[in-house]
């Protein structure tokens, strides 16, 4: 039987059954403990599992990143939560020169099995330090692998191959999906190696990942009534993207816009471009476009924070323009 | 304010018996001459990149390293072919490493700066000062909360203290009284500057002091020094009273690495702690007290030479990994262990 539940619960539920499952499995990060978790993802661990296994760590990015790292190699699997991409910035030397490289430099002796949840993207006018979405830098990586659960079945079933992967997994939450209600199917297991078509369609792929699902979604259901039936592939998968998935969607309707909250320059959704040209440019019957988060800091007024930041009427836009 | 001058060499009985002190003797020679053959062989174009040489400051993990258990962790910086020699890693294997050759103990991906091995719980080999820190933190923690008897030993420099990964690594080991022990080597540079031009405190233990962490300084000079401060660290935190800061008080005899023209400092200063190098005085204290004959010493002095020769001649005889391979050792293959 399907039921529903939020983005939140689902996570929040998925977590629980890794720390019950797997004594080696513990959650550690700032005020994760007794504050019940900055979202609300693990209120009431600490009093059921304890301080040991809910661990409330000091201000110190760098040092819990890089010690849930040692902790993996010493044999348990740490889930470390970092309350934004932001902050996670100080911890970027050990999640690039440490976790990403270890078993490269080690010659495959050590792998780094460890799981690292953050909250990403804007929309909460939160301003310019609470409020990126640099998923796309880590997606640049070799040696991690990254997710983005944009959906509730994403946010059930996606921590479960994560934690059994031998690998690092960094995990992007978008913050504007954390109240989203939606049934969970009775099979919500993920497969974290595919992305994943939403909405099936014929005249334009909308090739999107995150927080841009729902409103991609919601520009298709527009663009349905003035029928244009555009397919929605959830990429689900930031690294390694999913390609044959993307092309074949894209194979199929001759047309793609790319959505992602990343700034324009540098983003992932160039990457994603660029892997159409690569693949199926003969197969285009119109260049490729993409939204984008326009190229200033997040600002906090909720109007200009609207105008900066993709949404379903840029995304029609777009598609009328390239339908002409 | 640090002694910049050199102390006298070391005094006293030897409290150890013959055989235990010969082999850290010989520890001390096998690595001074690897080392002084990886220099060579940098000067041949053999070994490229970075080489730090840790020549001078052999009683340190000599002394340490033989003060640790074999179930116990390794944390080490670039500077860490002795610490590698030391723990059991393969000579032949460590210089195949610097030769970048698929024989080498990460078949080449990691060079001399990242030497690792798991047999012997090595943990690399770490280039980022500090690095290394925050995983000792957690090796220490997994040891803890799996109550397994480990403690894990992270070396790093004089320079590393500095960076921020020291104060929240400190931090979160006195908080959560893990079984770490904070090894400063401090050699009283960190590439050409000076403590007293880096450090605000130059007394160390001060500043481990502040964390709540008792704190050790040892003569690092003398390898009789560092064994017996390093066991009373590690004796303190196997007890599960938490970690504990020793500081190695050494001196880098030669450049920070291949690429330095020594402008920061005096020769005479160099030479002065020269006097009391490790491997002199130690020997001149065994043979004194007759544990130690000239020719017992030779004899050591030309195994420890056959064996960089070996080691030389299987880096020599080793193979390049296929380029076809470039991708390998990113990722875990789906079937590995
Ligand atoms: C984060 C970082 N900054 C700078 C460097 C360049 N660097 C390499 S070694 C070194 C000096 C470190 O000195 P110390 O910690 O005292 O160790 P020592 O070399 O003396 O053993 C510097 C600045 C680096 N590798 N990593
Ligand atoms: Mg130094």
């Amino acid at each position: 039987m399907s039921r529903r539940l939020n983005y939140r619960e689902a996570m929040r539920e998925a977590m629980h059954e890794a720390l019950v499952a797997d004594p080696r499995v513990f959650l550690m990060g700032e005020d994760v403990g007794m504050y019940g978790g900055t979202y609300a993802f693990s209120k009431g661990f600490f009093d059921e599992f304890g301080p040991e296994r809910i661990r409330d760590t000091p201000l110190s990015e760098l040092g819990f990143v890089g010690a849930a790292i040692g902790a993996a190699l010493g044999g348990m699997r740490p889930i470390v939560e970092v309350m934004t991409v932001n902050f996670s910035l100080l911890a970027l030397d050990q999640i690039v020169n440490t976790a990403a490289a270890y078993r490269h430099m080690s010659g495959g002796q050590f792998s780094v099995p460890l799981v690292i949840r953050m909250t990403t993207g804007a929309g909460r006018q939160l301003a310019a330090q609470h409020s990126h979405s640099l998923e796309g830098w880590y997606a640049h990586i070799p040696g991690i692998r990254v997710l983005a659960p944009a959906t509730i079945e994403d946010a059930r079933g996606m921590l479960a191959p994560a934690l059994a992967d031998p690998d690092p997994v960094v995990i992007f939450e978008h913050a504007g999906l954390f109240n989203m209600e939606g049934e969970l199917p009775d099979d919500w297991t993920v497969d974290i190696r595919s992305a994943k078509v939403r909405r099936v369609g014929t005249d334009v792929a909308i090739i999107t990942h995150g927080g841009s699902l729902p409103k991609a979604m919601q520009a298709a259901e527009q663009l349905a009534a003035a029928g244009i039936e555009a397919e929605v592939v959830n990429l689900r998968v930031l690294r390694p993207l999913d390609t044959a998935t993307i092309t074949a969607s894209v194979a199929k309707c001759h047309r793609a816009v790319v959505v992602d909250e990343g700034w324009r320059t540098g983003s992932l959704a160039a990457e994603v471009m660029a892997r159409i040209m690569e693949n199926v440019f003969f197969e285009l019957d119109a260049p490729v476009a993409r939204v984008c988060s326009e190229e200033v800091p997040i600002p906090y007024a909720r109007h200009l924070e609207e105008a900066a930041l993709p949404q379903p009427e840029k995304i029609v836009a777009a598609v009328k323009r390239m339908l002409g | 304010m640090i002694d910049h001058h050199a102390a006298p060499p070391p005094a006293g009985p030897v409290p150890w018996d013959k055989d235990f002190a010969l082999r850290l003797l010989a520890d001390m020679v096998r690595i001074r001459r690897m080392e002084e053959k990886s220099a060579e062989m940098y000067g041949a174009g053999k070994i490229r990149g970075f080489l730090h040489l840790y020549i001078g400051e052999e009683a340190t993990a000599v002394g340490a390293l033989h003060a640790l258990s074999p179930e116990d962790n390794i944390v080490a910086t670039y500077r860490e072919h002795g610490h590698a020699l030391v723990r059991g890693l393969d000579m032949a294997a460590i210089m195949a490493e610097m030769y970048g050759k698929r024989e080498g103990c990460a078949h080449g991906r990691g060079g001399s700066m990242h030497l690792f091995d798991r047999a012997t719980r090595l943990f690399g080999g770490n280039a980022i000062v500090g690095g290394g820190l925050p995983l000792a933190v957690g090796l220490g923690l997994a040891a803890k909360m799996q109550n397994e008897n480990r403690v894990t030993a992270c070396f790093f420099g004089d320079g590393a203290v500095a960076e921020g990964a020291f104060h929240e690594s400190l931090n979160l080991a006195a908080l959560w009284k893990l079984p770490v022990l904070f090894c400063c080597e401090n050699n009283l540079y960190g590439m050409g500057t000076a403590i007293e031009r880096s450090e605000s405190q130059t007394d160390l233990c001060v500043k481990a002091a502040s964390y709540n962490m008792p704190a050790l300084r040892a003569d690092g000079m003398d390898i009789v020094a560092v064994h017996k401060t390093t066991q009373d660290a590690v004796t303190r935190a196997r007890a599960g009273q938490g970690p504990m800061f020793v500081e190695y008080q050494t001196y880098r005899f030669r450049a920070h690495s291949m690429f330095d023209a020594e402008l920061y400092r005096q020769k005479a200063e160099v030479e002065e702690w020269k006097t009391r190098g490790p491997i002199h005085t130690f020997s001149a204290r065994l043979k004194a007290e007759g544990k130690l004959t000239e020719a017992e010493f030779l004899a050591m002095d030309a195994a420890a030479n056959a064996e960089v020769d070996a080691a030389v001649a299987f880096a020599e005889a080793g193979t390049w990994e296929p380029v076809e391979d470039l991708l390998r050792e990113v990722m875990t293959p789906e079937n590995a262990p």
